[in-house]
């Protein structure tokens, strides 16, 4: 029998192959020339995620091909899938910066940082891209495998080795439920083609008792990922114990990536069952905004605080994914990109008042952070400010667009309870504005301004208020990017 | 005579709840990463049956795949266990308790 041969055109996956390539270089000359080092790696993994950047906008001018996948049906080349390739490419780029900096002060600066980043960022974009439940699974433990090694990488402290294990054995317990679930939708569709899927799902004669267990291992796969109640559990100490620029980076680029998965799947694929899952997301949801929320409150490090904001976040971008409607699906897309931004801009202000590795992360050292300088106590203001959803910032825009796609699909009951969930989070978040601006340092020293923090601190902020004020500039590229078509 | 599929579904969703109350049960990492060894196998049982059920051949394909990623994960895991060990002299989780709210 002779084995057909599909048409082999790359482009498609063009930004994913030159990520992995230059990761390949960085590791090939860290290894003939350790001694080198950082600088010239953050350098070289800067210019592969510009070419990637440049690459992905190029595709995003040419108009929307008839052909909805490429490479067999594996790999979608809708704006949606380049869309979010641009924000995870933004935020490797800001990780980047950040890490080169952060590694420099504690010594490690080894190539492998962003390696395993480029490589880590590569499975984020390509499960943006992906198509098939195949593609989503490879591309999970990509971005998987790599962020499990880069929350180790201060191997030499405990708690770094700690959230690797911890991260590991959660992110591969999750993995095997993922996985699960792919083989349960393969045995009730035949195929595992996400648009093969829905086509099976709305025909006759499909078990729907195996597809509806298939959507919710699924849906637990991808909570774990994206840190959902009840699967949130090793969020707060990964997120503390991984390097500052790791975590940020996690925070950001596997939240995007994840739900950008999350929306295709069960918009897609799981579109014809939607009702029945419905309730699940919507408990998910209320759960996750309420737990993260009121957990926050607890806390005395400011990287758990933060994990736990995470947490919260990923309920109200659940908010959107539950309305199940174009609405809910730009309005996800945007609440992801103001959240990436203040995100990022928040974790750049933990490392620049931690000055050399993981000190003064507890929240006796954010006393009095604006007289020991004004300009980062404003900016760490911004950021909360953002995080709690008060205007003129992006998070509350992105919170109304959310909350209006709810109302629009009937869920009033879920935006009563993120309403709510807003309010207790905005105490925690106000708590570290108070103790920032009205109560009196611990060390008189002035925080130093420094250029990498600086510059990603200055773009982060740009975002979070531009989105804020001119949130038009982001509304008219969603509207061709927040079609789904299948 | 062709052996039923539910016979080869009942087995494997037995061998995976063994793995996932491995998981949740065991102390040792090594045990616990075994435990979700046995549940990836688990899952290509089930792919492989219903590869065979549906006379299709992706299920095959995509068992390479997951044994594959499943040996990348044993490297990473490993790694780690084996580093954690170096400084603790232990592979109990329940030491690993640095990290607490």
């Amino acid at each position: 029998m002779p084995i057909e041969t599909p048409d082999l055109v790359l482009a498609p996956i063009l930004p994913e192959l030159i990520l992995s390539g230059v990761a390949m270089l960085i590791l090939l000359v860290d290894a003939a020339r350790p001694s080198r080092g950082g600088r010239a790696m953050a350098l070289l993994a800067a210019a592969g995620i510009l070419a990637a950047a440049a690459v992905v906008i190029r595709q995003w001018q040419v108009p929307a091909a008839d052909e909805l996948t490429a490479l067999g049906g594996m790999v979608a080349v809708d704006r949606f899938a380049l869309f979010f390739r641009l924000v995870i490419l933004a935020c490797a780029l800001l990780s980047v910066l950040l890490g080169a900096h952060y590694l420099e002060r504690t010594g490690e600066g080894r190539g492998e940082y962003h390696a395993l980043l480029l490589f880590a960022a590569a499975g984020m974009t390509l499960l943006a891209a992906a198509a098939d439940l195949i593609v989503v699974f490879l591309a999970l433990e990509v971005l998987s495998l790599s962020l499990y090694v880069l929350a180790g990488f201060s191997w030499r402290r405990l708690a770094s080795q700690e959230a690797s294990l911890k991260y590991f054995l959660l992110g591969a317990f999750s993995s095997a439920f993922f996985l699960y679930g792919i083989a349960l939708a393969y045995g009730a569709a035949g195929t595992t083609s996400l648009a093969g899927i829905a086509d099976a799902l709305s025909g006759p004669g499909t078990s729907m008792a195996l597809a509806l267990a298939a959507g919710g291992l699924l849906l637990v796969g991808f909570s774990f990922k994206v840190a959902a109640v009840p699967f949130h559990m090793w969020t707060p100490d990964v997120y503390q114990g991984a390097p500052s620029p790791v975590t940020g980076f996690m925070a950001a680029g596997t939240k995007v990536a994840g739900f950008a998965a999350l929306i295709r799947v069960t918009t897609v694929a799981l579109g014809p069952v939607s009702w029945e899952l419905l309730p699940a997301v919507v408990g998910v949801s209320a759960l996750t905004m309420v737990v993260g929320s009121i957990l926050a409150i607890a806390q005395d490090d400011v990287k758990r605080v933060l994990a736990y904001s995470s947490i919260a976040h990923a309920g109200f971008v659940l908010v959107g994914v539950a309305a199940a409607n174009q609405e809910g699906v730009s309005g996800s897309m945007f609440y992801l990109v103001a959240y990436a931004a203040m995100i990022l801009g928040a974790f750049a202000v933990v490392i620049a008042v931690s000055r050399t590795g993981e000190g003064r992360t507890s929240l006796r050292s954010y006393r009095g952070l604006a007289r020991r300088n004004p300009v980062l106590g404003a900016l760490l203001a911004l950021f909360l400010l953002s995080l709690a959803g008060i205007p003129p910032t992006a998070g509350f825009i992105a919170k109304v667009l959310v909350f209006e796609a709810a109302v629009r699909a009937g869920l009033s009951g879920l935006v009563v309870v993120a309403v709510l969930a807003s309010v207790v989070a905005a105490f925690f978040y106000i708590r570290l504005i108070v103790l920032a601006y009205m109560e009196d340092p611990e060390e008189t020293e002035r925080v130093p301004a420094e250029p990498a923090p600086g510059l990603a601190l200055g773009v982060t902020a740009a975002v979070t208020l531009l989105l804020g004020i001119l949130p038009g500039l982001l509304l008219d590229p969603l509207e061709r990017a927040g079609v789904l078509r299948w | 005579m062709r052996t039923p599929i539910a016979f080869f579904l009942v087995v494997s969703a037995l061998l995976f709840t063994i793995g996932t109350v491995g998981v949740l049960v065991r102390r040792n990492a090594l045990v616990i990463f075994m435990s979700i060894e046995l549940q990836l196998n688990a899952v290509n049982l089930t792919l492989i049956a219903f590869s065979r059920q549906l006379g299709e051949v992706n299920g095959q394909v995509l068992a390479f795949f997951s044994m594959v990623v499943a040996a990348a994960e044993v490297v990473v895991g490993l790694a780690i266990i084996v580093a954690i060990f170096r400084r603790r002299v232990s592979a109990n989780v329940d030491d690993i308790n640095l990290l607490r709210w």
